[in-house]
């Protein structure tokens, strides 16, 4: 503190800004240079050949069809199982539930399944759903591990959404002689809606890049033809990128990052609606 | 009318209270599986042999000291780039950039988040390991190094969102009262600021930290695979494995219930219970500064 008065620490702070502003840099550069590194280096292989043709001479040549369509299909199943229990768990937090041990527990549990490693969600879900329950290494399997790993992004933002919402609304459709659950419908869940799509958007995208959680629930190296029930194993793009990146020697580098794109798009795509969605409802609200 | 109107209540509300505990049930089943696939283990494998040095199960030789200090290793190692990086780009998004800039760049960094495991284990094949190769003059470029590095990358967003909010819930007459006292705004962040947000900021490096031991695609594809024992930091420039990999690459080919799928359980055991560890003692610091924010604003 004897130099407080010197010249010296506004030396201090200019080094200091410098410092932190760089290693801002050094975080945000990386990020973009990857995301344009793959768009730059995966445009090439796009054609529509190589987004609706089946893969041929060992994945070497031909398109990446099955795998987009098992990860639309394995999303959608995800959202089936996880959306409305993941909404329904939000508002038994935010409008019903006390603020108790039981409570508290629910959020520890919500916290701690957030946390759980994806291959140890791949692992329950071999346990519980392959092997236990028997509906094998299915679309069905992989979906239901997926939603359960899903639910706490899809809670925790939903009951955020709709805690944002003014308690005076409440007040006012329950003295208009509104039920709970009436006031919930009406009026509750319309205003936060936005926000529960953000939520919900949020998670279906990690679920839609996983790898781990399918890899012994649902994931098929190759497969002919697409599926035809929930029952039947699936390809998928972050698993079929695993694959030709790692198990297909001699894998021409163009479809590699053909496919790497494909997956980005996917997942960024869903990423940029959510916050399209949110910035806009933020805009539009008005209380 | 009005009873049917009641009955529909009750049942919605009892659905609705059923989801929401529903987050109990999961957990409590996923530690059930775990257990009932996993505990065999302890019958079949002699502990000594458990934690011993040589993990080669085709022998039957399942010590997973080796799986064990792998994770440890990458771990470490990307808590050496994460916490720096992710606290040094949340104090310069929370205290010195403009506004505007730090609502471009947050989104951006949570992006980063965002993408898909397996793609940045892709590009560590591609471009990371060779230049790490090439530059180090390694015999080759997958190492835990490599992994260290991804990881540090996946880990940051968790460190830089939950820290910058850490650091942005410090209420401002802290600063102004730093300020008037004729600190500059340096010794105001380090003295006063960043002390005031120290157990969300603690709580972001441990969740950063706790998502770099779970992650498996990127450390599988880019440590080499070799389950061989790390000692100390310069085994990072060694191919080495962790358990999460050692999950991922060998459970599509044991046999079920045997010897090696239950040891294969008993790991994932391990890791579920070191990620409860981790949360809730990261969710405990939270809930005490809670309590303690309210002490001082009542």
């Amino acid at each position: 503190m004897n130099n407080i008065f010197t010249k010296n620490r506004e030396l201090t702070e200019k080094l200091g800004f410098s410092l932190l502003t760089l290693m801002t840099l050094l975080t945000i550069i990386p990020i973009i240079g990857t995301v344009i590194y793959i768009i730059a280096q995966g445009a090439p292989a796009m054609s529509w050949e190589f987004i609706t043709g089946f893969p041929r001479d060992g994945m070497r040549e031909g398109g990446i069809w099955p795998a987009i369509i098992g990860t639309f299909y394995l999303t959608l199943g995800t959202a089936i199982f996880s959306v409305p229990l993941g909404i329904a768990a939000a508002i038994y937090l935010s409008e019903y539930a006390a603020d108790n041990r039981a409570t508290r527990l629910i959020r520890l549990a919500i916290i701690n399944l957030a946390g759980i490693p994806s291959v140890v969600y791949g692992l329950f879900g071999l346990g519980l759903f392959v092997l236990f329950l028997k509906f094998g290494t299915s679309m069905l399997s992989a979906s239901l591990t997926l939603s359960i790993m899903t639910l706490p992004v899809i809670i925790s933002t939903a009951e955020e959404a709709l805690r944002a919402v003014p308690q005076s609304f409440r007040t006012v459709s329950i003295s208009l002689g509104g039920t709970r659950w009436q006031t919930i419908r009406r009026t509750v869940l319309p205003e936060a809606l936005p926000g529960i799509i953000t939520g919900v958007i949020l998670g279906l995208e990690r679920a839609a890049g996983e790898t781990a959680p399918i890899l012994f629930t649902g994931a098929a190296f190759f497969l002919p033809r697409l599926p035809h029930s929930p029952f039947d194993a699936t390809m998928a793009l972050p698993y079929h990128l695993f694959v030709i990146s790692t198990q297909v020697p001699e894998m021409p580098i163009q479809i590699q990052y053909g496919t790497a794109l494909v997956l980005l798009v996917f997942v960024l795509g869903m990423n940029m609606i959510a916050t399209f969605i949110r910035s806009r409802a933020r805009a539009k609200r008005q209380w | 009318m009005e009873k049917d109107l009641n009955w529909r209540e009750f049942i919605i509300t009892r659905l609705i209270k059923f989801s929401g505990y529903s987050a109990i049930i999961f957990v409590s089943l996923i530690f059930f599986f775990l257990l009932k696939e996993g505990l065999p283990t302890l019958s079949e494998v002699p502990l000594g042999d458990l934690f011993a040095l040589r993990w080669y199960p085709i022998e039957s030789y399942y010590g997973i000291l080796p799986l064990i200090t792998g994770s440890l290793l990458v771990t470490i190692g990307a808590g050496i780039i994460a916490v720096p990086f992710g606290i040094g780009t949340a104090i310069y998004l929370s205290e010195i950039a403009p506004r505007w800039v730090r609502n471009l760049l947050k989104p951006l960094v949570e992006l980063l988040g965002g993408l898909p495991s397996v793609v940045l284990g892709f590009l560590g094949i591609l471009i990371l390991s060779p230049a790490l190769r090439v530059s180090l003059n390694l015999p080759t470029g997958l190492t835990a190094l490599s992994g260290a590095l991804l990881l540090g990358g996946i880990a940051i967003p968790t460190v830089v969102s939950i820290a910058e909010d850490a650091l942005d819930a410090v209420p401002k007459s802290y600063r102004d009262a730093a300020l008037a006292l004729g600190a500059t705004r340096w010794q105001t962040i380090w003295r006063v600021t960043l002390p005031a947000a120290r157990s969300g900021v603690l709580t972001a490096v441990m969740l950063g930290v706790g998502r770099s031991i779970g992650e498996t695609m990127t450390v599988m594809m880019v440590t080499g695979n070799a389950p061989a024992l790390a000692t100390g930091l310069g085994d990072l420039f060694s191919p080495i494995r962790t358990m999460t990999a050692t999950i991922a690459a060998e459970m599509g080919e044991v046999a079920n219930a045997s010897t090696h799928y239950h040891v294969l359980f008993f790991i994932g055991m391990v890791l579920f219970i070191i990620s409860l560890i981790v949360n809730v003692t990261a969710s405990a610091v939270v809930f005490r500064q809670k309590k303690r924010a309210e002490r001082v604003l009542s």
